[in-house]
């Protein structure tokens, strides 16, 4: 046994033990949360900012590069044996911070345990999934129930955490309070709506690139503290700056701001399908929805509410995924043409539209921008400032008109398409349908080809932005403020921090 | 006199009862269903029924109700939807830091309210009371979040004497801790003053016309012996006990402070958990902040009646 | 408070003499005159504002103060002073309607409850200390959630929140006039319960009533400026005081004119309806504190 344990050390290109021989590090690195967390079991985990602290807490199997490519983490490869038939090779001698070994039984454990946990939250993303086996201690065998490109895609984040099986199994359903995983940093004290303090790991896979004896997650939700503190050197990153604040913080010669482009969107969803509400006139015809389209110049919105860090798009596929679709391209604010396509399709104006925002301020402001731009081309839109609580539930019950709820976007464009767009898709609250936008999604599930799913997907694109169910409006950026001393930050789009491979100094 | 305290005391007992299930029938009345936020954002339907199982929310009202008071009554207040922290450990870590911002705001509001309450009284009809009340009165009619992100602009921002917001407990530094929480509990302090300072003015008035006060000076005290040593004794009395009062009121302030200021207390756990539909952190944190209020009352009530042996009969 | 009664007047009806002993102290007359300022800013808000308040510009976005723009501008390029005296009429009406609720359920609970006494008073007593437990802005945000974000339901929830303490000094000032002699004379001639209420009981409670209300205005100001703060008050884009803070929160280092104005109006107004509100304590119950 102890053998063999030293031959997976070796395999895995590095011994812990030399590592810890070495100066361990003593540093601390401080990041600036914009909100709390939510439960720390990545099984029924479900906000952004979590996901954030699972980087240095949980590995996944896969993670993405900047150019959302697909990267090994725990596991080492993968190959389709068919289309049908994924093969996970692991990482040998990863161990869990318990100690424990990160094997293949760990795998499958973790992978049943995201499907069948009441209440978890990762069940849509592996729904193709059938059953996980494994073939040797460093095998699996993941069997689909229809084919499903996307599927390495979902093991790239939550869904690809594997966590310790004894710990999960001792904790239940509490293990969200002292989760034990593969990360590079293990779980030491939370306090809710204050800080999460992880410890460093020295038996993580990965120990040489990591620099920090501890890592403090700090929340500070108003974005002005949230810079103060960054400027005064209090945390090392602030995540999520203010748009608005970009312009000062790089006045400051000790800040490094970063702007760079994030996998999600902000979108108008129009309800034209679910309930009495979709057959006002915006729901009922799409030539209304194409003349409330042009009335919108994207390109001012974005200068007057982010200053034009955000860009201005047309489609739910991000500008940095190679799938991202060029040939649609948010049209020009033209107000003669809206007017025309007003009195082609008939309708009173000025024509009434209610729109639903969140009540933080900037999405007011989202909303404000529009109403005024669209009043001159004959709408009046009514924007309802709703908590997002009342947003979520008036969505789903078909009780809106046009509503404001973005999406924090996926590696695969399938993340950001299938479950909107598909029919009766988990999150088509709009109830849009279209035969054709349905076969060109499940083909494009069901190949691997890169150059023949891009074709599909440039379809898809192209019919939405025909039948306007979604009006995309920007494709967002994420803006991470750190200290000029700090180096070695990766800026993916999913906007995770790394802690791989960061570093401090003096 | 006993029959009076008896029959507050057992007062006390329905009317936290009408709380909890006031608290309880206004969150049911709140639109946005606790198990699609709890959802996450592919809120996939299989999951939000799992979810409403799990949690109860599925059966009828009366029987979540039951559910939840019969652990209450048997000192266990659920946990945290969205964490899965016991609700009772979420207060004990919050309440000490409301609890440190209480304090100090009581301090800042007496340290100003009660001497400006006392020069006014003393100086009755001049222009320095006329600048206490008009100071007393603008503190009053401040609105909190306003005078916060004021003091911000000011103090953080414009001069960088302190920092903006954040908090830091008084283990860990104690010097840091101070920084963070002067300016919030000035915040909540000044209006607090106010109410103090006209207490205080008029406990006084009251107390300088009575005979043993007209004593005193008959004999010859100097004037402001007189005030602080015979007065203010007899009017600090009913003074404290309004203050015991206030200090409930300081709770439901901090709500807003607490937001402005990023503190991470009672205030802004129980209003980020009315946004997130977080249930029993809501009724938890409410039916302690009513108990507290309720039992400050009862405070002021019994400190009251033993002043003042006239009620006793009442 | 307002020192001895000169016998000339002790004669004189009640009336009188309130409003001789209010318009003897100097700060509840500069109130008066104050408030009356802002409510003629509302009535007049389409007459005066220099410009259109929700007329965008993006050529004017956060201009700061200039002779154009008084208040400078805001995040969308709309006149501040413009959006601050329109925001006047929100505001007062949050504070009148509001109040209005208040008084309408408080007052004749509190009646009921002081007149009917026993069981009734017993269950309405405890509710009321119910309602005041909770912390007041938890209970307007669950209203103003429950009925739906605007600024009519935010003046309901704000209305039923402020009501306890209507209910509150109605029954304490009904059980006074309860043991009136005439009262229990009226009573005793075979008058009918309600009969005796409203024509011996109510006058008794006005005085009181009015006081709370004077105050309870500048404190329904500031509860409607929170919940639009938060976000649960007025709609974009018409303005109030709330809610032009809610936006300035986002720049307070860039543009802080956003934050000052909206702010100091409310302060400004909240201050004179309590001065105003002092000025009647003191001449409708020299009593009082």
């Amino acid at each position: 046994m102890r053998r063999l344990l030293f031959a997976a050390t070796v395999l895995a290109g590095i011994t812990p033990a030399a590592v810890r021989a070495q100066d361990a590090p003593t540093q601390t690195l401080r990041i600036a949360l914009a909100e709390d967390g939510d439960i720390l079991d990545p099984t029924i985990a479900r906000t952004f900012v979590g996901r954030i602290v699972f980087a240095g807490l949980c590995d996944k199997l896969f993670d993405i590069n900047e150019k959302l490519e697909i990267v090994p983490q725990l596991a080492a490869s993968y190959e389709w044996a068919d289309p049908k038939t994924l093969i996970l090779h692991l990482r040998p001698g990863v161990k869990f911070h318990d100690g424990t070994d990160m094997d293949a039984t760990a795998v499958k454990y973790s992978l049943d345990r995201h499907v069948n946990l009441p209440g978890s939250t990762r069940k849509a993303e592996l729904g193709a999934m059938d059953q996980a086996v494994m073939v040797d201690p460093l095998t699996v065998k993941v069997l689909l129930k229809t084919p499903s490109s996307p599927f390495v895609a979902q093991l790239t984040d939550r869904a690809g955490m594997i966590v310790s099986p004894k710990a999960a199994e001792a904790a239940g359903k509490d293990f969200g309070l002292h989760p034990v995983c593969a990360g590079p940093f293990k779980f030491t004290e939370r306090v809710a709506q204050d800080h999460i303090t992880l410890d460093r790991f020295p038996d993580y896979w990965d120990a040489k690139n990591i620099h920090f004896a501890r890592v403090i997650y700090r929340v500070i939700v108003d974005n002005s503290a949230k810079l103060a503190n960054l400027q005064a050197g209090a945390v090392e990153i602030a995540e999520r700056l203010a748009a608005t604040d970009v312009g000062d913080a790089r006045k400051d010669p000790k800040l490094n701001i970063m702007v760079f482009p994030s996998l999600g969107y902000q979108s108008l969803n129009i309800n034209v399908g679910n309930g009495p509400k979709s057959k006002l006139p915006l729901g009922a015809s799409a030539l209304v929805r194409k003349a409330f389209e042009l009335s919108i110049d994207r390109t001012a919105l974005m200068q007057v509410v982010t200053n034009g860090l955000f860009t201005p798009t047309a489609q739910g596929i991000p500008p940095t995924s190679p799938y991202y679709a060029g040939e649609v391209k948010p049209p020009e604010r033209d107000i003669a043409k809206a007017k025309a396509l007003l009195a082609q399709a008939g309708v009173k104006t000025p024509v009434t539209i209610n729109l639903t925002v969140s009540t933080s301020p900037d999405q007011r402001q989202v909303g404000e921008v529009i109403q005024s731009m669209a009043s001159e081309a004959g709408f009046d839109v009514k924007v309802q400032a709703t908590e997002f609580a009342s947003m979520l539930s008036a969505e789903g019950t078909g009780d809106f008109e046009a509503s404001g709820i973005g999406w924090s976007g996926r590696a695969d464009p399938d993340g950001n398409l299938y479950s909107f767009l598909y029919t009766n898709g988990p999150l088509n609250d709009w109830k849009y349908s279209n035969k054709d936008v349905d076969t060109w999604l499940d083909a494009a599930r069901a190949t691997t080809d890169v150059p023949q799913r891009k074709a599909l997907y440039a379809k898809v694109v192209a019919q939405v932005e025909q039948d306007l169910p979604i009006l995309y409006l920007d494709s967002n950026a994420w803006i991470t403020g750190a200290s000029k001393k700090l180096t070695g930050f990766r800026p993916i789009a999913d906007g995770m921090v790394r802690l791989q491979g960061l570093e401090l100094s003096k | 006199m006993k029959g009076h305290l008896g029959k507050r005391i057992l007062q006390v007992i329905p009317t936290l009862l009408l709380v909890s299930i006031l608290v309880f029938c206004l969150q049911q009345l709140m639109p946005g269903d606790p198990a699609m936020v709890l959802a996450g954002e592919e809120r996939d339907p299989n999951v939000i029924a799992q979810i409403r199982a799990e949690l109860w929310l599925d059966r009828p009202l009366p029987i979540q109700y039951l559910h939840w008071i019969g652990g209450v009554l048997q000192g266990d207040l659920g946990f945290s939807w969205r964490i899965r922290q016991p609700v009772l450990q979420l207060v004990a870590t919050k309440l000490p830091v409301t609890l440190q911002l209480g304090a100090m705001a009581f301090a800042i509001a007496v340290g100003i309210g009660v001497p400006a309450g006392i020069l006014s009284a003393v100086k009755r009809n001049t222009k320095w009371d006329y600048l206490a009340n008009g100071i007393g009165l603008a503190g009053l009619s401040t609105p909190n979040f306003w005078l916060g992100i004021m003091l911000i602009l000011l103090v953080s921002v414009k001069l960088g004497w302190l920092p903006p917001s954040g908090y830091v407990p008084l283990s860990e530094d104690w010097r840091q801790s101070l920084a963070t929480t002067i300016m919030p509990a000035f915040v909540l302090g000044n209006a607090i003053a106010a109410v103090l300072m006209r207490h205080t003015r008029s406990a006084m008035l009251t107390a300088m016309d009575q005979d043993y006060v007209r004593t005193a000076r008959a004999k010859g005290l100097g004037e402001w012996r007189v005030v602080l040593k015979h007065a203010l004794r007899n009017a600090l009395v009913p003074v404290v006990t309004l203050g015991a009062l206030e200090l409930g009121t300081l709770l439901s302030g901090a709500v807003l402070t607490e937001q402005v200021f990023s503190i991470p207390g009672f205030g802004k756990l129980i209003v980020d958990a009315v946004f997130n539909r977080d249930y029993p952190v809501v009724q938890g944190v409410v039916l302690v902040t009513a108990t507290i209020y309720v039992l400050l009352n009862l405070l002021a009530d019994v400190l009251y009646v033993v002043i003042n042996p006239r009620l006793r009969d009442a | 408070m307002a020192g001895a009664i000169p016998k000339a007047h002790a004669a004189q009806s009640p009336t009188k003499l309130a409003v001789w002993r209010f318009c003897r102290r100097p700060a509840a007359l500069i109130g008066l005159f104050i408030v009356t300022v802002f409510i003629l800013v509302a009535l007049l808000a389409p007459w005066i504002s220099p410009y259109d308040p929700i007329k965008t510009s993006w050529t004017m976005i956060r201009k700061a103060p200039s002779w154009t723009n008084w208040m400078g501008t805001d995040e969308n390029g709309r006149d501040v002073i413009s959006r601050v005296i329109w925001g006047a009429r929100a505001s007062m009406m949050a504070g009148v309607v509001s109040v209005g609720i208040a008084a309408g359920i408080g007052v004749p609970a509190g009646l009921i409850a002081g007149f009917v006494g026993g069981r009734t008073d017993m269950l309405l007593s405890r509710l009321v200390d119910a309602m005041l437990a909770v912390p007041n802005l938890i209970l307007a945000i669950a209203l103003a959630a429950f009925l739906g974000p605007s600024l009519q339901n935010a003046m309901i929830a704000i209305g039923i929140t402020a009501a306890p303490v209507f209910m509150r000094v109605s029954r304490g000032a009904t059980m006074d006039a309860a043991t009136n002699d005439y009262v229990e004379a009226a009573r005793a001639l075979g008058n009918p319960a309600w009969r005796v209420a409203i024509r011996h009981i109510l006058p008794n409670i006005v005085p009181p009533v009015l006081v709370q209300a004077t105050l309870a205005i500048a404190g329904a100001i500031i509860a409607e400026a929170a919940l639009s703060f938060l976000g649960l008050g007025q709609q974009p884009p018409a303005p109030s005081w709330g809610s032009m803070l809610n936006s300035a929160q986002r720049f307070l280092t860039q543009a802080p004119w956003l934050a000052i104005f909206p702010g100091a109006a409310i302060f400004l107004c909240v201050l004179s309806f309590n001065l105003v509100g002092d000025g009647l304590r003191d001449a409708l119950d020299p009593r009082g504190k």
